[in-house]
């Protein structure tokens, strides 16, 4: 593989440009890590929507809590310091206190808990879905497939390596070549298996991270507010190219998803032209340029 | 904490006699001779463990693939970093190392109960140490030497996906070293139920002999299931042996995480409890002041390890389990927010009214609970499934267990070192130069870890040896943390080059820290007698552990 990425590289700009001209993409949203980014991915589904708003009530109580010790801390240091306070108290004991400070954690932890709660079981009981995705995983690429539409095969989305990436304008090892699509506003039901390591399906901007366990298929859901293009990573360890096998997710317009499901899932499939599977890719972008 | 017939106890002399070296360091079954060559043994592998993760902050300093050649010998060397800290520094160090120094000197018990066993106890640990460096050497996968799989050596990637013999000399090692830590476990249980002085009751007891009882009564339950699962991959790995763990045969991959994590949870504790105690007793020095509350630190202690074993899946929220498991397994793990807050409660309300010397011991235990309480409450955090879900597998876990660990855990044994040198060794260490490598410390793992968390926010994978641009500027920042925690290891060297060069000129009387240190090890002599305490002390007053 590395060869043929170094081919790839050698045989000049132009010849991938020409492709790219050919296809458009990536002139949509795209939704993935920010850059030096310190916060929460955009939220693109309500499920991710409440998680940031449970993370925040959380984040603020710690953060209280952090600043009430710090400065307790403080203060202490500097009014019992030696040379303030040269003979120490020998008070070892106050039972109010002992009983404060046992009572308030519990009374924060049952506020905490409640919208935890909340957000977990809205996120792992499903709703009535409208249809469902079956993704695969594999060392190492993803395998996509729609159990409702059998015209549609099981394709298989690998990652674009640097020079494809920059190629069509995509963030590297983020962008893939055949993305899962999905239409917008539509509950999906995921189910998630893989066929030989771990892996773990994560689409961090949806709230979504389901390991893909051999022998085991794990379900969750989402509902995509807007049409886009977003990214993850695989998140379970699974050996070499663990960091090589990202996940993009293509959300298109009701109608759209039903011309590409019409067609069998051909032209969604943007990177067709480009036809950089491992085995044949060279070959292709070489065919392009004559 | 308790009063003392200071005059009542005798100590042997001068004329114990010591062995010869061979026989001294390699027959050892004197309890400090086998507590300072633990301390060594962590140092090495800490140094060893440090170097990995240096190679690996260089990695990732910048996008693209820059320093390894191989992308599994990055795994191998995350894989190898975690096994190292965890089983040959931290364990080895604080409850090897200073529970052997102390245990039975702050008990008033003359050794340990069995001192051979203790002898055994060490000389695994180097057997298994050795069994970890030869798996780096041999083929691990199909990819390179070593063993890639992470310290959590999930199947099917430690059965299929690591054929070569790499993982089994792990196996093996770590089997050694959970017999080490198993024989270390009945040694302490033993020694602390049956050999405490007469009069020391199990609630005038030290904090640190509670602490390290919980944490030996949490080694014997827990590393036998590690042990099994570690039997199970091992079986499972044989060409047509068994199928616990794959499921092409009716075995589940799964179960390896529960049984893992069973042993996994408690070993968190088992990290950071000896921590508590060592600190407890530095605060309550420094501030001259009894430990405030003695009973609820002692039983938020038990409880903490009684809570530790029945919270393992919060580990596990994405592998797919049913959600009233999960919504179990938040709720238990909030529960232990409540004993951890005691206890950091307590250290502050100990503080309180004192007479507070900032030394260097000191330094290092308010560093420690400044440091656990960030981590601690990043765990609150990743205790709720639901948010879980996001931060799993980020950077932002790897920053909140290395608050905890590197920076809780590494903090309590630099304090107990700093605390207990003297006693130790007899002399005194430079103040500056420790004063020097706490503050090169705390800076560097802050500038490494806490921008980690933004790294984990913005959904960057653990385990990565490249990452998209979008990470690339904190990862950077937190690289230059790794060069300020180098710098800070050399000043800790150069410090115990200095000292012991100086040790002459810098010789220090039984009591060193003044009338804030009570406990039995500061009433005899540093460094101690070859054997303590032939005639027993006798403890009496101080109902319960205070004074009145």
């Amino acid at each position: 593989m590395r060869a043929i990425n170094a081919m790839l590289s050698t045989m000049g700009a132009g010849a991938v440009s020409l492709v790219a001209a050919t296809v458009a993409f990536a002139q949509d949203k795209q939704v993935g890590p920010e850059p030096g980014g310190w916060f929460f991915q955009e939220a693109a589904t309500p499920v991710m929507t409440d998680l940031i708003w449970v993370h925040n009530m959380v984040q603020i109580i710690i953060t209280a809590i952090v600043i009430f010790v710090v400065v307790l801390m403080g203060y202490i240091c500097i009014r019992f310091r030696e040379s303030k306070n040269p003979v120490p108290s020998k008070t070892s004991h106050n039972t109010l206190i002992e009983i404060i400070w046992t009572v308030v954690p519990v009374i924060l932890l049952v506020i905490i808990a409640i919208p935890s709660m909340n957000l977990l079981y809205k996120q792992d009981r499903l709703p009535e879905t409208e249809m469902t995705v079956k993704v695969v995983g594999n060392t190492w690429n993803w395998l996509y497939s729609y159990p409702d539409y059998e015209n549609v095969e099981e394709w298989v989305s690998s990652p674009l390596d640097k020079t494809q990436a920059e190629t069509v304008g995509q963030p590297y090892l983020l962008a893939t070549d055949a993305p899962l699509v999905v239409p917008v506003g539509t509950k999906v039901k995921v189910l998630v298996t893989s066929v030989n390591n771990m892996h773990s399906w994560a689409m961090p901007s949806f709230g979504v991270k389901m390991d893909a366990v051999p022998g085991i298929i794990n379900e969750t859901w989402f509902e995509v507010y807007e049409e886009g293009t977003y990214y993850g990573q695989c998140s379970e360890i699974c050996g070499i190219n663990h960091y090589y096998m990202p996940i993009e997710v293509k959300v298109v317009s009701k109608a759209e998803f039903a011309r590409f499901i019409a067609a069998g899932g051909e032209p969604a499939d943007k990177f067709a032209a480009l036809n950089i599977d491992d085995a044949n890719g060279g070959a292709a972008i070489i065919a392009a340029n004559e | 904490m308790v009063a003392i017939h200071g005059e009542d106890i005798p100590v042997a002399h001068d004329h114990d006699e010591k062995p010869a070296f061979f026989e001294r360091w390699f027959y050892s079954t004197n309890h400090k001779d086998i507590g300072t060559l633990y301390l060594i043994f962590g140092m090495f592998s800490g140094l060893i463990g440090g170097f990995l993760s240096f190679m690996m902050r260089m990695e990732l300093a910048s996008p693209g693939i820059d320093i390894f050649t191989n992308e599994h010998t990055y795994l191998v060397f995350v894989t190898m970093h975690g096994l190292i800290m965890i089983f040959f520094m931290v364990m080895p160090a604080l409850i090897g190392g200073f529970g052997n120094w102390f245990i039975p000197i702050m008990i008033g018990a003359p050794d340990m109960a069995f001192p051979r066993m203790n002898n055994l106890s060490f000389w695994l640990l180097p057997v298994a140490l050795i069994c970890l460096m030869v798996s780096f050497f041999v083929p691990g996968a199909a990819e390179g030497n070593g063993f890639g799989g992470a310290w959590v050596m999930y199947p099917p990637l430690s059965t299929t996906g690591s054929p070569g013999p790499a993982f089994d000399f792990i196996i093996i090692g770590l089997l050694a070293a959970g017999f080490s830590s198993i024989f270390g476990a009945i040694n302490f249980i033993t020694t602390i139920l049956n050999m405490r002085a007469p009069g020391m009751t199990m609630h005038k007891m030290p904090l640190f002999a509670w602490s390290v009882l919980v944490t030996a009564f949490l080694l014997l339950l827990a590393l036998p299931v590690l042990a099994a699962a570690l039997f199970m991959l091992l079986t499972d790995r044989i060409e047509g042996g068994t199928a616990f763990f794959d499921p092409a045969r009716g075995g589940d991959p799964q179960m390896f995480q529960h049984l893992f994590w069973f042993f996994g949870h408690p070993e968190v504790y088992i990290m950071i409890l000896p921590a508590f105690g060592i600190v407890s007793h530095i605060i309550s020095t420094f501030s001259k002041k009894p430990i405030f509350g003695y009973l609820g630190m002692a039983y938020a202690m038990v409880s903490i390890g009684v809570v530790g074993f029945v919270v393992w899946a919060h580990h596990m929220y994405t592998i797919g389990m049913d959600v009233n498991v999960k919504a179990y397994f938040v709720l238990a793990t909030l529960v232990i927010a409540v004993p951890t807050g005691v206890k950091v409660f307590s250290w502050l309300a100990t503080m309180w009214g004192g007479s507070i010397r900032f030394s260097v011991p000191m330094l290092w235990a308010l560093g420690f609970i400044f440091l656990f309480v960030i981590g601690g409450v990043t765990g609150v955090v990743l205790a709720n499934a639901g948010v879980d879900t996001y931060l799993h597998d980020t950077y932002y876990v790897v920053a909140h267990f290395h608050y905890v660990l590197s920076m809780g855990a590494v903090f309590g044994i630099f304090a107990g070192w700093y605390y207990w040198f003297g006693k130790m060794f007899g002399f005194h260490y430079s103040g500056f130069l420790a004063r020097l490598h706490f503050w090169l410390f705390f800076v560097g793992v802050n500038v490494i870890f806490f921008p980690q968390h933004f790294l984990g926010l913005n959904a960057m994978p653990r385990r990565y040896i490249d990452y998209p641009e979008e990470f690339a500027m904190w990862n950077e920042i937190s690289s230059y943390g790794a060069w300020i925690t180098l710098a800070s290891v050399a000043v800790f060297f150069i410090m115990l080059t200095e000292a012991f060069l100086k040790r002459n000129k810098r010789r220090v009387g039984n009591n060193y820290w003044g009338e804030g240190a009570t406990t039995l090890e500061w009433t005899i002599s540093s460094p101690p007698p070859y054997h303590q305490f032939s005639v027993l002390p006798r403890i009496d007053g101080g109902d319960e552990g205070h004074d009145h």
